[in-house]
């Protein structure tokens, strides 16, 4: 963790891990569990039953013409099928397969380069790459980002694509411009990657590698010179962006025609040491750390993600998702404590927030439940939750968390007026 | 899914640059230890007695409303003992104890709990302390009248008493060297510019300061006094002057950067500072008060919360227009 340094005038810099670990590969565990998204029209039907057996590279899904699916990671077969619900209240479905020796590989990816098979395959990849929205009419998508830097500090699974894997991201490009037939592709980077960067054959913007930089919304701000307007997705703005992970991901799969199933991620111990390893999709978090050899104790912190944006998880036994970027454990000595002590109005979270929110008044209101005011007065929506303002605060308001819930509020009393309307 | 090992969730980020509310305080009071010690070695066992008194009684103020109240103790972030010792250092070696009893209810309770406790005070519990004692009781805030037993081998007269009464001739007698060096008649603590810089230099290094109100305030206070000066010599008395008496140093340093009585944005900070300076002068130069700048402080403390709305628009935020 970093800490404030004794002469605090000028604030520290928090920068992203620049120097990627080899990457490790884990062995293939015993079981996996895959984590299917409750579809919008229905549960689960009778395509999954307990005992069907699967191949490696497999699309399981609820019933055929859901749109939500997984991709199974492992060759076997199906032992548990229960619900399991998420820290927002998102319904899915565990899916438990027993691996049975052999990956045998499934053959229903045929390798056509064009948007049904992104669709069809590759929602559920490393990275969680989103397709969505060049099949949405309404909207345009003119360009698309890659991000090489990860979201979040310690982190390296993106780094690591940069600097290893140009090759594949080059292929991975030439694929993303058949399926989604948009030329303008951009590599975001720090100074370190540039040079592999550059054999890619997107054209290359550094960014600076101070947090909270690479998130989407400050990339496009500082690198492109366009503000995202508040409450707008970055698909509104023609841009979409996907990880360079996920690009190296499609490059591979469409050169050997196998779906991706496994995803690289950083471990972070409690001594502060990071190593990078490749897991398959699904693996229960247990089995990562005891080949990490980290020891995880009663009231400590295992954290799924980065330690600024990561969510805080309460068993070992769940599963690696495509979209967990990383693992962190913290001792119990070295978790950050939140108090109820109110804001004195220091302003250093004024100071420190990269898109000028007015935090100490936002603060007030957030506690005091007026949301509609918070947004309305005091620019919700713009913040873009890097959770900077969590972390200097004096009175260690659990900011972040206020800010997460008062635009989960907002989003219910949307919802609900929607539905009377 | 059960697990065995009871792991402790919580909400992002899981990392802190490890301030606290207490260590900012300590802080602060090691940066007014200097020119208390001074203001303790020059007055000896009263002066002493008035810090160490108003304290104690602030921090016992805070105890008692918390037992009423039926709150979790507040005592240990500090702010109470930063309270008593900013009083303390504004108080005059003789003050009686009666008086640093009364003050320090009046800067606790009346001044933050009764708004809710830290973070909620609308003016500066010291200063709001004292400008009601002096309004009260102006013989005891008097420092010709309450110094006068002293005699410690330089000017023992009030310089901003004798710039009112007797105009610029009447000061030629105090050196600046002899004001910076805390060698004047004042508060216990407000005297040694010295001490009192280093102090604030230190706050702001430290981080634990906000460098704009202050500088802008020093600004406010020494443009202004210049402007005055320079329209009529005879009259006013020079810039330098009006930093180094008085109460302005600690104010700067220690009184207008509190936090919750002042603004937090860039603008807001130094407007809010350069306009205490002005009124500072003001109140010297032409109003009726010797030192003025306890009600400047007050009065801009009441406009911090319209100063601070002058901020800059966030990043993506989307104005409608109607």
């Amino acid at each position: 963790m970093i800490k404030r340094s004794f002469l605090g005038l000028v604030k520290p810099a928090l920068q992203y891990n620049l120097v990627p670990d080899s990457v490790q590969e884990i062995p293939v565990p015993r079981k996996v569990v895959l984590l299917l998204k409750a579809s919008a029209n229905g549960g689960p039907h009778g395509t999954l039953k307990v005992g069907d057996s699967v191949k490696t590279g497999q699309r399981l899904c609820a019933s055929p013409d859901s749109t939500e699916y997984v991709i199974s990671s492992v060759t076997g077969t199906i032992s548990a099928i229960a619900p399991y619900v998420g820290t927002l209240a998102e319904k899915y479905t565990a899916i438990t397969i027993d691996a049975g020796g052999q990956d045998e590989w499934d053959d229903e990816f045929d390798k056509t380069p064009s948007l049904d098979t992104a669709l069809k395959f590759f929602q559920f990849a490393p990275g969680n790459p989103c397709f969505k929205p060049f099949a949405d009419p309404e909207k345009t998508i003119k360009t698309i980002v890659i991000n090489g830097l990860d979201e979040d500090l310690l982190l390296t699974a993106n780094q690591q694509a940069v600097q290893n894997e140009a090759a594949k991201i080059k292929d991975g490009i030439g694929v993303l411009k058949k399926i989604t037939g948009v030329d303008r592709i951009f590599i975001a980077v720090p100074e370190t990657l540039v040079q592999q960067a550059s054999t890619t054959g997107a054209e290359v913007k550094t960014v600076n590698a101070v947090y909270p930089n690479s998130l989407p919304h400050m990339i496009m701000k500082d690198v492109f010179g366009q503000v995202v307007p508040a409450g707008d997705t970055l698909d509104d703005a023609g841009v979409s962006f996907i990880k360079a992970e996920s690009v190296a991901m499609l490059g591979t799969a469409f050169k050997t025609g196998h779906l991706p199933v496994t995803k690289v991620l950083t471990v972070a111990g409690k001594n502060g040491s990071t190593m990078n390893v490749k897991a398959r999709i699904g693996t229960p978090i247990k089995d990562v750390l005891r080949a990490c050899n980290v020891s995880v104790n009663d009231r400590d912190r295992l954290v799924l993600g980065g330690p600024m944006r990561g969510v805080a998880t309460y068993s070992e036994d769940l599963p690696l998702e495509p979209g967990t970027d990383g693992i962190v454990v913290q001792d119990e000595a070295d978790s950050a404590q939140v108090t109820d002590y109110p804001c004195i109005n220091c302003g250093e979270c004024i100071r420190i927030c990269p898109v000028k929110v007015p935090v100490n008044m936002l603060v007030r209101f957030l506690e005091a439940r007026l949301y509609e005011d918070a947004a309305a007065m005091y620019d919700l929506h713009c913040c873009i939750e890097c959770g900077l303002c969590s972390y200097v605060c004096v009175s260690r308001i659990p900011i972040f968390q206020y800010i997460k819930l008062g635009k989960y509020e907002l989003s219910l009393i949307e919802t609900a007026e929607a539905a009377n309307e | 899914m059960s697990s065995q090992k009871k792991l402790v969730v919580a909400h992002a980020p899981y990392w802190h640059d490890g301030s606290k509310i207490s260590t900012k305080n300590y802080s602060i009071i090691i940066a007014a230890l200097p020119a208390a010690l001074m203001g303790i070695s020059q007055y000896g066992a009263p002066a002493l007695g008035v810090i160490a008194f108003a304290m104690a009684c602030a921090m016992i103020w805070e105890i008692v409303w918390s037992l009423i109240l039926g709150k979790g103790a507040t005592i240990g972030d500090g702010s109470a003992a930063v309270t008593g010792l900013l009083f303390g250092m504004l108080l005059p070696a003789t003050a009686p104890w009666w008086v640093v009893a009364l003050g320090t209810f009046i800067a606790i309770i009346v001044g933050k709990q009764i708004f809710g406790g830290i973070g909620f005070n609308p003016l500066n519990p010291p200063v709001l302390a004292l400008a009601m004692l002096v309004i009260s009781f102006k013989g005891i805030f008097d420092f010709n009248e309450s110094l006068c037993n002293y005699d410690l081998g330089f000017v023992m007269t009030f310089p901003l008493a004798d710039l009112k009464a007797f105009g610029p001739e009447a000061i030629a007698k105090f050196n600046l060297g002899d004001l910076l060096m805390g060698r004047q008649a004042g508060g216990i603590g407000s005297t040694f510019g010295l001490g009192l810089i280093v102090g604030g230099l230190y706050l702001l290094l430290r981080g634990y300061m906000r460098w704009e109100i202050s500088l802008s305030f020093l600004a406010g206070v020494f443009i202004t006094a210049l402007l005055f000066n320079l329209s009529d010599p005879e009259k006013y008395a020079g810039p330098l002057f009006h930093l180094l008496t008085g109460y302005t140093l600690i104010a700067a340093f220690f009184l207008l950067p509190e936090d919750s009585s002042s603004p937090a944005n860039f603008i807001p900070m130094l407007v809010f500072g350069a306009m205490a300076g002005l009124m500072t002068v003001l109140i010297r130069n032409i109003g009726a008060y010797v030192d003025g700048v306890v009600f400047a402080i007050l009065l801009m403390n009441l406009a911090n919360p319209l100063l601070d709305k002058i901020r800059p628009k966030a990043i993506g935020k989307v104005v409608e227009n109607a």
